[in-house]
C-alpha cells in the first residue's frame, strides 16, 4: 500500500467514525424523543387536568395541582428574576462596559450558570426552609430565580452591546438623559433578542428538579398559597416514575410529555423571535 | 428631575449587579456556616472515610465523592469520542441540506430537562445493562452512560462552533496542498479549534459533576466504593436528592451541607478553568 493509498484510507475510516457518532448520538436522542412521546401520548387523557393527585388504584386522578404550582412557581419566578437579571445587564452593557468590576460580574454570572442547581436548593434550603421551619412555594421561586437571573443577565448584556452606538449619540445629541436613551433607544432596538433571552430562561427553570426537592417540596392538593408546599410538574414526575405502582409511572408519563412539549415550544419559539429579527 | 431619575437609574442597575457577586459569596458563607458541625466532628477524615452511617451518626463522604468522580470520568470516557465524531460531522463532513437539521436538534435535546434523561434511563436503558451485564442494572455504569448522553448535545454544539471558527482560508491552503479531509481536520481545524474544544469538554464536565436528575433515577444510592460498576453506588448530587428530606440530626444535615460545598467547589474550579483558561479567546467570538 502506498503512503497516499494509505492516507485516504485512514480518511475514509475517520470520517466513517464520526458519521457513524454522529447518527449514534442522534439515535439515542430520538429514542428518548419516541419515547416521550409514545408513552406520553398514551398516558394524557382528560382526567389529568381536571383531578388532583390520589392514592395508586384511583381512576379520578391527576396532575392538576402539579400543573397550576408548576405555572405558579415558574411565573412568580420569572416575575422576579427577568427584572433583576435584564438591571443587571443593562448594567454591564450601559454602565460598567469594559470596566474591572463588570468583567468580574461577568465571569461570576458565567460560573453561576453552570453551578449545580442542587447545591442552589441546598442553600435555599439553610436560607428560607430553616427559619420559616418549612418546606414552602416562596423558597422554590427563590431558588428558580437565582437559577434564573444569571441567563437573563448574560443575554441581556450580549443583546443591548449590539445595539450600535451611534444610535445611542443620536439620542444623546438630542438632549436624551442617559436612562431614557436607555429605555426608549437601547431596549427597543435589543427587544428581540432580550426576549429570546427570556424565553430560554423560562425554559431553563421550568425543567428544573434538583432545587425544589427540598425547597417547595410537593403537594398532593391544589393550592396556590405560596408559604405553603407546592407542587410541581418535575417533582411530581421524579415522585411518580420512582414508585412502584403502574398507574402512577403512567401519570409521569404524561407530566414528562407535557413538561417537555412546553419546553422544546419555548426553545423553539426563542430561536425564531432571533432568525426573524435577523432576516429583517 | 430628570437628572435624579437618572441617577437612580443608575445606581438601581449598579446595585443589582453587585448583588448578584455578593449572592455568590453568600452561597459560600451560607454552605460553610452550614457544614461547620460536620467538619468540626470529623475533621479532614470526611473526605477520607467511606462509612456513611445515619444511625450511628457517622458521616464520611468519600463514597460520594470518590462516586462523583467515577460516575463523572466515565460519562467523559463515553461522550467525548461520539461528541467529538458529531462535531466533526456537523462543521466538516455533513452536506450543506444536513447541517441545520441536524445540527438545531442536537440543540434542542440539550433543552430537554435532565428528570427525563432520568426516567428514560430508569425504564428503558436500565433493563438493557441488566440484560447484558446481570445484577440490578443500577449502579455506576448505567449512570456514567446516561450522564454521557445528557451531556453529549451540549459538547457536540460547543466542539461544533469551536470548529466553525477556523478561517475557510487556512483549510482551503491545505486542501490545495493535496490534503484529506482527516489531514485538514487533524492538522488545520482540531489546533486551530484547540482551546475551544478543551473548554467545552471540561465545561461538560462541570455540567456531569453537578448533574443530579439524571443520575438520581439510576445510580441506586449505596454508601460504598464498589470496584464492580454494575454495583449500585452513590454520588454526592445523588445522596443530596435522596436524603436531604430525611436528615434528621443535625450532625446529619451539617455532614450533607458539607457534600454541597464540595460540589459547589469542585464545579466552582472546574468551570472557572474551563472559562478562564480555555475559553476566554472565543468568548466575544460569538
Amino acid at each position: 500500500m502506498t503512503a497516499i493509498e494509505k492516507r485516504l484510507l485512514v480518511n475514509k475510516i475517520v470520517l466513517g467514525l464520526s458519521s457513524l457518532s454522529a447518527l449514534i448520538g442522534i439515535g439515542f436522542l430520538f429514542w428518548i424523543l419516541y419515547v416521550l412521546v409514545a408513552n406520553g401520548i398514551d398516558a394524557i387523557n382528560w382526567n389529568i387536568f381536571v383531578f388532583e393527585g390520589a392514592p395508586p388504584g384511583y381512576e379520578e386522578s391527576g396532575l392538576r395541582q402539579a400543573l397550576i404550582g408548576q405555572l405558579i412557581l415558574v411565573g412568580v419566578a420569572t416575575a422576579v428574576g427577568v427584572p433583576l437579571g435584564i438591571l443587571a445587564g443593562t448594567y454591564l452593557s450601559e454602565y460598567g462596559q469594559k470596566s474591572k468590576l463588570a468583567e468580574i460580574i461577568r465571569d461570576i454570572s458565567d460560573i453561576m450558570m453552570s453551578a449545580p442547581s442542587i447545591v442552589i436548593g441546598s442553600f435555599v434550603y439553610a436560607i428560607i426552609v430553616l427559619p420559616m421551619g418549612h418546606f414552602s412555594g416562596w423558597a422554590g421561586v427563590v431558588a428558580l430565580a437565582i437559577i434564573m437571573i444569571p441567563i437573563i443577565l448574560r443575554t441581556t448584556d450580549d443583546m443591548l452591546q449590539l445595539v450600535p452606538s451611534t444610535l445611542r449619540e443620536a439620542a444623546f445629541a438630542l438632549g436624551a438623559p442617559k436612562y431614557k436613551v436607555i429605555m426608549q433607544v437601547v431596549y427597543r432596538g435589543a427587544k428581540a433578542g432580550v426576549l429570546t433571552g427570556v424565553l430560554l430562561g423560562i425554559a431553563r427553570v421550568g425543567g428544573e428538579t434538583a432545587p425544589l426537592l427540598f425547597t417547595s417540596f410537593n403537594d398532593n392538593f391544589l393550592n396556590y398559597d405560596l408559604s405553603e408546599p407546592m407542587a410541581s410538574l418535575t417533582v411530581t414526575m421524579f415522585n411518580y416514575a420512582t414508585s412502584p405502582y403502574e398507574d402512577w409511572q403512567k401519570m409521569g408519563w404524561a407530566a414528562a410529555f407535557i413538561l417537555s412539549m412546553f419546553i422544546l415550544g419555548l426553545n423553539i419559539l426563542g430561536r425564531l423571535i432571533l432568525l426573524k429579527k435577523k432576516g429583517r | 428631575m430628570t437628572l435624579l431619575i437618572d441617577k437612580l437609574f443608575a445606581n438601581a442597575t449598579r446595585f443589582v449587579a453587585v448583588a448578584i457577586l455578593l449572592l455568590v459569596a453568600w452561597i459560600f458563607t451560607v454552605l460553610f456556616q452550614h457544614s461547620t458541625e460536620a467538619i468540626a466532628a470529623f475533621g479532614f477524615d470526611f473526605i477520607l472515610q467511606d462509612k456513611w452511617a445515619p444511625n450511628l451518626e457517622k458521616f464520611g463522604g468519600f463514597a460520594a465523592i470518590a462516586g462523583s468522580v467515577i460516575s463523572t470520568f466515565l460519562a467523559m470516557l463515553f461522550a467525548v469520542p461520539v461528541a467529538i465524531g458529531v462535531a466533526i460531522f456537523l462543521s466538516e463532513i455533513a452536506p450543506a441540506k444536513l447541517k441545520s437539521p441536524v445540527g438545531v436538534s442536537i440543540e434542542l435535546l440539550a433543552a430537554i430537562p435532565s428528570v427525563i434523561y432520568g426516567m428514560w434511563g430508569l425504564f428503558y436503558f436500565v433493563p438493557i445493562i441488566r440484560d447484558v451485564f446481570g445484577g440490578l442494572g443500577i449502579g455506576m455504569l448505567t449512570a456514567g452512560i446516561i450522564l454521557a448522553i445528557m451531556i453529549l448535545p451540549f459538547m457536540a454544539a460547543v466542539t461544533r462552533d469551536a470548529m466553525n471558527t477556523t478561517p475557510d482560508i487556512l483549510k482551503e491552503s491545505a486542501y490545495a496542498l493535496g490534503a484529506t479531509k482527516w489531514d485538514v481536520i487533524k492538522d488545520v481545524v482540531i489546533p486551530y479549534a484547540k482551546a475551544g474544544i478543551i473548554g467545552s469538554l471540561i465545561l461538560a464536565l462541570g455540567r456531569a459533576v453537578g448533574e443530579t436528575m439524571a443520575v438520581t433515577f439510576v445510580m441506586g444510592n449505596v454508601h460504598k466504593i464498589s470496584l464492580d460498576i454494575t454495583a449500585p453506588a452513590t454520588s454526592i448530587p445523588v445522596t443530596l436528592a435522596n436524603e436531604f428530606t430525611e436528615a434528621d440530626t443535625d450532625l446529619y444535615f451539617s455532614s450533607l451541607f458539607e457534600l454541597a460545598l464540595i460540589l459547589m467547589v469542585m464545579s466552582f474550579v472546574i468551570i472557572a478553568l474551563a472559562k478562564f483558561y480555555f475559553l476566554r479567546r472565543t468568548r466575544k467570538v460569538k
